[in-house]
């Protein structure tokens, strides 16, 4: 029971990172109905830029509380600056002289960008893993169990708990851009039809790159408390974690804002539960076949709507 | 006329300085600080002039795009359009380039011998062997994507399960390469079918995800079950396959010594050259008689509608399964040759940026258009190996690449293709790129 906790905790914290990411696929698919493919390679981008804006700024375990806090601030927002031109400049580039073209060509300009991406990451900061020293230590004990084979203590860490707490925030901040502000007006209507939303007098094309760089900056935070979470990064992250967020996408419904949040808390605790409890080697196996199960299964996801197809 | 000329170039630099501002927002970081790993943590490497160059490139490139393409009355590429042959002289041409590339094929190893020597021509022929299993591939997926229109990012699953099918057949049943080469493609269909079946409802992106996602789980098993397949150490000791049961040796009983030949250890790679070419072949040979009969009807009218499809009584799931099946079998095929031709394998060949590269090939030269794979390949894999010294670059080059001739040339480099049926053969030349109406996908 108490490891079964503990994993909770650990699965709702990488739920967290995926949902943030899992954001950006689902905000594209509904507004243009195309796999953003890069979008995991945005968030590698992000967790780099993140990466290098912490040791420009000298950051270390070492630095007082406030001023870690703070200057974490500062990190993200640069990160969150630069990974949407980032964001940006792939819409610009490979999706938007497509955009009415047929179906596929987007997505395999998506496909070529993922591999740029990642190769200019690694030619440009190197194949090898970065390992970053932990800035955040320490954690809370919740309880104590004293069993036959030892003691067993359920914990959870401050990073946890500020990626938690962060995400919340993000999301209430979001959900408030989406509903309240007239940039969510435009762009939910874009979302339902772009051609009447045009005659209306939204800028269409500003509305779609505004989406990719709300995604890359989302995507950026995520990168961020991967980086901080796991202390490792390379250029190939964003592949793994792509599919993932996507899968959680779909699980929670395509299009659907709520339902990217469900799908990645439940996509970080099902991966959490299959390592914990099964087997390592195979958890992404895990993702992957969930994700074939639920596209089969229940296309329109758990919050989704269902798509009619119309001749 | 100066006055416009002035606003041109204001504009003209305008723009490039904005681009040049993103460019440096972007490879400011990435670029210009580089992360290393060093005692006591990571450090930092300032490389400003890199930064610098890069900026430079953006902003020149934009300038001389708007001046000379974009802005300008007289487009540089419109005058470079004036001596690439028009359509017409194209599809012309077109008649010609197939039997050309095919007898350059056939040829291809004896002029590699009579001007080259054995020692010389060994790595163009193994370069062409790479190139015509590309072909082969291509060609093979050209059925799913091209013909059926279901686009399959999972390919290489099948190509997988062709060369494990042979490599563990031959270890543990000790069969030869001629009775593994079906078997392997009759497990490949197998598995075309058990993944084909479920994801036959999904449509478009959605099915290019899953099979993804298929292709990446063969792969990690095969990573992980370390009993069955040798996990990451792969498999070694694949037998090599014979000319007729005349094993490629020196002395009694080996092929030179059987058709009096000097014994030279290039006979087995241009026998594994005509190998692959044949087998190349007799894939598009198939795939040509396939799209004449109903089936290869059925399959090009799924790509286009597939509700008018369903209206008219054509049974989706068995097209689309059939198309599944046939591709997976030539990727199957495709994998057993390229398990021999190796001697070893292991799951980093079957990534997925492999069906990425085989997706490319099919999708750049052209969805459905037989030469234009051929050529995609030659162009492709040949670059690759030409460019070879610029290693790291080669990825991020291709993916640029990807990018920007699907922007250029959305329907790939030749996109005329042959008319499925046509009602007055004189003027069935060749549909051209504006009708050739794409499916959803």
């Amino acid at each position: 029971m108490d490891y079964f906790i503990q994993q909770l905790i650990n699965g709702v914290t990488l739920g967290s990172i995926y949902g943030l990411i899992a954001i950006g696929y689902t905000m594209v698919y509904g507004i243009i109905g195309m796999i953003n493919f890069a979008h995991g390679d945005i968030f590698m981008v992000g967790a780099f830029i993140a990466l290098i804006v912490i040791i420009a700024l000298g950051i270390t375990a070492a630095t007082p509380l406030l001023l870690l806090i703070l200057a974490l601030c500062l990190v993200l927002v640069i990160a969150m600056a630069l990974t949407a031109v980032w964001g940006w400049t792939v819409e610009r580039i490979a999706y938007r002289p497509l955009r009415g073209s047929f179906r596929l060509a987007p997505l395999i300009t998506a496909i070529g960008a993922s591999i740029a991406l990642q190769n200019f990451v690694q030619i440009s900061q190197g194949a090898r893993t970065k390992p970053l020293q932990p800035l955040l230590g320490g954690n809370i004990k919740l309880w104590e169990t004293v069993g036959p084979e030892g003691s067993f203590v359920v914990q959870i860490s401050y990073m946890q708990i500020l990626i938690i707490v962060a995400t919340l925030l993000l999301m209430a901040g979001f959900t408030f851009l989406i509903t309240k502000t007239p940039l969510g007006r435009a762009q939910r209507a874009c979302e339902q039809d772009r051609k009447m939303a045009a005659l209306l007098g939204i800028n269409v094309d500003r509305t779609i790159s505004l989406t990719f760089v709300m995604g890359a900056a989302l995507a950026a935070v995520a990168g961020l408390m991967f980086l901080l979470y796991y202390g490792v990064i390379d250029f190939y992250i964003g592949f793994l974690a792509g599919v993932k967020a996507f899968t959680a996408a779909v699980l929670g419904g395509i299009g659907s804002l709520p339902g990217a949040m469900l799908g990645g808390l439940l996509i970080g605790l099902i991966e959490t539960f299959w390592s914990g409890y099964f087997s390592l080697e195979y958890k992404d196996v895990a993702a992957f076949s969930i994700l074939a199960i639920v596209l089969i299964f229940m296309p329109e996801g758990l919050l989704g709507k269902p798509e009619v197809e119309k001749v | 006329m100066a006055a416009q000329k002035q606003d041109l170039l204001a504009g003209s630099v305008k723009d490039a300085a904005v681009g040049a501002l993103v460019a440096f927002g972007l490879f400011a970081m990435l670029i210009g600080m580089k992360t290393d790993v060093s005692i006591g943590g990571l450090s930092i490497e300032y490389r400003w002039g890199a930064v610098a160059i890069a900026v430079a490139v953006v902003f020149v490139g934009r300038l001389a795009l708007n001046l000379f393409v974009w802005k300008s009355e007289k487009p540089v590429t419109a005058v470079l359009g004036g001596f690439v042959p028009s359509q017409e002289a194209a599809s012309r041409f077109g008649h010609l380039i197939t039997p050309a590339l095919f007898v350059l094929a056939v040829v291809l190893p004896f002029l590699l011998m009579y001007f080259l020597g054995s020692r010389g021509s060994r790595q163009y022929l193994d370069l062409a062997i790479l190139v015509t299993t590309y072909v082969m591939l291509g060609w093979g997926l050209n059925i799913v994507v091209g013909l059926a229109g279901l686009l399959d990012l999972g390919y290489v699953a099948f190509y997988a399960v062709g060369a494990y099918s042979y490599a563990l057949l031959a270890q543990y049943f000790g069969f030869s390469f001629w009775l593994c080469l079906p078997l392997a493609g009759i497990l490949a269909a197998f598995w075309g079918v058990i993944l084909g079946f479920p994801v036959l409802r999904l449509r478009g992106d959605y099915l290019a995800i899953v099979t993804l996602a298929f292709g990446e789980i063969i792969r990690v098993v095969l990573l992980n079950w370390y009993e069955f397949t040798g996990g990451p150490n792969g498999l070694s000791g694949i037998p090599r396959p014979s000319f007729f049961g005349l094993e490629f040796e020196r002395g009694e009983g080996g092929f030179a010594h059987f058709f009096g030949l000097d014994f030279n250890s290039i006979h087995r790679i241009i026998f594994l050259y005509y190998l692959i070419l044949v087998m190349a072949l007799a894939t598009n040979f198939v795939t040509m008689r396939l799209r004449k009969l109903p089936v290869g009807r059925a399959w090009e009218a799924l790509r286009e509608d597939e509700i008018a499809c369903r209206s008219l009584g054509i049974n989706t799931t068995n097209t689309k399964l059939t198309a599944f099946a046939l591709g997976a079998m030539f990727g199957g095929f495709a994998g057993s040759f390229f398990a021999t031709r190796q001697g070893f394998i292991s799951p980093e060949s079957f990534t997925f940026i492999e069906s990425a590269v085989i997706l490319a090939i099919v999708v750049l030269g052209g969805l459905g258009s037989q030469v234009g794979v051929v050529i995609a390949a030659v162009v492709m894999i040949g670059g690759f190996e030409f460019f070879r010294q610029f290693e790291e670059y080669r990825m991020l080059v291709f993916g640029l690449l990807m990018v920007v001739i699907m922007v250029w040339k959305p329907r790939g480099l030749i996109s005329t293709r042959a008319p499925s049926i046509a009602l007055d053969r004189k003027k069935a030349k060749g549909i051209s790129a504006d009708l050739v109406q794409e499916g959803h996908g």
